[in-house]
């Protein structure tokens, strides 16, 4: 054995340990600026393209602003976007794919009902926080599931229900409103709410009637509301049909007040119902027109500088970007609050959040065990189409 | 009493659009016993060829409703030569499916060309009121509509009876293979009736979008609720199948006036089986004699 031979020995472990040493060193180092994956379930491309579009601009205004002050737990936040192409089967592989393959701390949801209600048993099976931003469908938060890991910024069907009948017996003096519905689940769902509200509230509706997503001319049911003595319509459909509807209200000659879902807004309602598109009264949760708070200002003033939008009336989806900005805010919150991104830990966290002043509202206690809707009936604005662009109503 | 009145005017309007469809599978049956299953697809073709170019590109309307009915009769001919002729002339029924096939792939072309949002044609006097009286109001377009699907019967009828090549049609229809022999061309006859057929979708569509929304999937119920009016009237007689497309609008939108619309789509279908059932040859149609 020769006695010099261990001197490189000795070297080579040394220079090992070294390295090691380093890569240790650098990983905490990477690990400290490892950015914390805000994931985001929307759709991205088809008719409601223009949905996910709004909710990006909201969240990265946010998210800009948060990683300006320093991130949360000093790392950045960073959005990993997924297009569920308003699909659930898709939205549910996007999810799965975010939790297990970007690891992201929470999921945002986007504009469909059914996508969300297709992605909430994957989040409360997995632990991870869900921000529903737009859906209103009422069974997303109200899921039965405990622990309950969906929350949501936005409206909620029932109490839009409830809303809609409030705001027709308030502004228009409406005894008997009628139910005009497009005939699908969501449709379905809404009769269920308004027939509770208006049992709630006292009111006797003048008849329920549905019409179809393909149906050219609405005037038969209509008709048969207006013998019913309708004073005031209540409306749940998207634009196309929508428009049918109001095309035959006009060629009737019908003056009758209209009280809608926000469905009307996607699409391009103006153009497909003429002149009387105006005489729609929809509900929002925000609108950008009008006087503006410093936070309204703020995140006007970004829409402009970052994409380009000229006013409040460049902000199609005003929506979407309103509620994924305070979502966003929110989630950062609880994450810090909760010191660490572990699922049930933010969940805890968000139930325990304060006080926020936010963009839509000032928030206080905006969630809790059992209560997973920050938004409720007071929240909600009325709006109508001037134009094209939506104006609140006076 | 205006429920009913109102309702009617409705479905006379909704009626004719059916029966002008379903003229456009009677023409090419009469010829060829093919149809192009996807007749909805053609009648989508017209309404956004006519609003790419009378709106989108400001071109004046008489120029886009000719140049949208000629893609029409186009597409018709496109549709025989690559899914009805390979098929019939090998004696097999799949242009059934290829037809339908052809109309899918329209549909999916129109809708990455077009867009998946709905468009509204621009508003303009056949919108406007026609006539009120007594909280009745009927749009121009309502009163045309009804006008030009019987007019449009008028016209084929004298064709078929009064033309050379309309008897030479006929005689195909009694009896393809000795109208060969006669010397007359069949397979012209074919093409004809196709471009025709894709002639009358295209004139529902146009007449329809002022009243509907444009989109890549307007046509897919029209085309389905057509093929049902064709049968009904008895898919041999252009006069029955309009008054078969008249009689189905009207009981549409009667139904709905009377018991809401949840219960229209199965009574007026449910009303479409029980009438086949009890005249298998159609309401108006006389059942083939094939004399030897």
């Amino acid at each position: 054995m020769r006695v010099g031979g261990n001197a490189p020995a000795i070297r080579r472990i040394a220079g090992r340990a070294l390295a090691l040493a380093a890569g240790f060193v650098l990983s905490l180092a990477a690990h400290a600026a490892d950015p914390i994956k805000i994931g985001l379930v929307a759709a991205l491309s088809g008719p409601s393209a223009q949905s996910g579009e709004a909710i990006t601009q909201g969240l990265s205004i946010a998210i800009g602003e948060i990683n300006a002050a320093g991130g949360v737990l000093g790392r950045p936040l960073v959005l990993v976007r997924r297009d569920d192409e308003s699909s659930p089967p898709k939205g549910a592989t996007a999810a799965r794919e975010l939790i297990f393959g970007e690891k992201v701390a929470a999921i945002v949801g986007g504009l469909d009902t059914p996508v969300s209600l297709a992605i909430v048993p994957i989040i409360n099976r997995e632990h991870v926080p869900y921000m529903g931003v737009w859906a209103a469908g009422t069974p997303i938060t109200r899921n039965g599931a405990t622990p309950n890991f969906a929350f949501r910024v936005s409206a909620v069907d029932v109490m839009v229900d409830e809303a809609l009948l409030k705001y027709a017996q308030k502004k228009y003096g409406a005894k008997k409103p009628g139910l005009i519905l497009i005939n699908n689940p969501w449709g379905e769902s809404n009769e269920k709410g308004l027939r509770e509200a208006a049992q709630k509230l006292g009111i006797t509706l003048a008849g329920v009637e549905k019409f179809e997503n393909a149906d050219v001319d609405v005037v038969p049911q209509l008709t048969r509301l207006r013998n019913a003595g309708a004073d005031a319509l209540i409306l749940v459909a998207n634009a196309a049909p929508g428009a049918q509807m109001m095309k035959s209200r006009e060629r009737m000659g019908w003056k009758v007040p209209v009280v809608s879902h926000w469905g009307v807004s996607g699409g391009r309602f103006p153009e497909l119902v003429g002149p009387t598109a105006g005489d729609v009264v929809f509900v929002q949760t925000y609108s950008f027109f009008g006087e503006q708070g410093p936070i309204g200002q703020k995140v006007l003033s970004e829409l402009k500088s970052k994409y380009k939008i000229a006013g409040p009336e460049g902000v199609f989806s005003p929506v979407g970007v309103a509620d994924a900005y305070d979502a966003m805010h929110l989630l950062a919150l609880a994450i810090a609050k909760a010191g660490t991104t572990e699922g049930d830990a933010v969940r805890k966290a968000l139930q325990d959040i304060g006080e926020y002043k936010g963009l839509i509202k000032t928030y206080d206690k905006p969630f809790s065990e059992t209560n997973h809707d920050a938004l409720g009936p007071d929240d909600y604005i009325f709006v109508h189409y001037e134009g094209e662009r939506l104006v609140p109503v006076k | 009493m205006d429920l009913f009145a109102s309702a009617l005017i409705t479905g006379f309007g909704l009626g004719s659009m059916y029966g002008l469809l379903a003229l456009g599978f009677y023409v090419t049956y009469a010829v060829s016993s093919t149809v192009n299953f996807a007749q909805g697809s053609t009648m989508m073709l017209g309404a956004v060829t006519g609003f790419t170019f009378g709106a989108t590109l400001g071109w004046p309307w008489l120029l886009a409703v000719v140049l949208a009915l000629a893609a029409c009769m186009l597409w018709g001919v496109i549709v025989e030569r690559l899914g009805v002729r390979p098929f019939a002339a090998r004696g097999s029924d799949l242009w059934l499916m290829a037809t339908v096939a052809l109309g899918l792939v329209l549909e999916n072309a129109v809708l990455f060309t077009f867009g998946k949002d709905p468009r509204g044609m621009p508003q303009s006097f056949l919108t406007g009121d026609a006539l009120s009286a007594g909280g009745l109001r009927i749009s121009v377009l309502q009163l045309t509509i009804p006008v030009v699907g019987v007019l449009l019967a008028v016209a084929l009828h004298l064709y078929t009876r009064r033309t050379r090549s309309g008897t030479a049609m006929l005689a195909i229809v009694q009896n393809p293979d000795a109208a060969r022999l006669m010397g007359i061309d069949v397979r012209r006859a074919v093409v004809g009736a196709y471009a025709l057929s894709g002639l009358f979708a295209g004139v529902a569509g146009l007449l329809i979008a002022p009243l509907f929304t444009v989109s890549s999937s307007m046509g897919t119920l029209f085309g389905i609720k057509a093929f049902a009016v064709a049968i009904l009237g008895g898919i041999g007689n252009p006069w029955g199948v309009m008054l078969a497309g008249l009689l189905y609008g009207s009981a549409e939108s009667l139904i709905t006036a009377a018991f809401g619309s949840t219960y229209t789509q199965i009574l007026t279908f449910g009303l479409v089986i029980v009438a086949l059932a009890l005249r298998p040859e159609g309401l108006f149609g006389r059942a083939g004699v094939k004399k030897v």
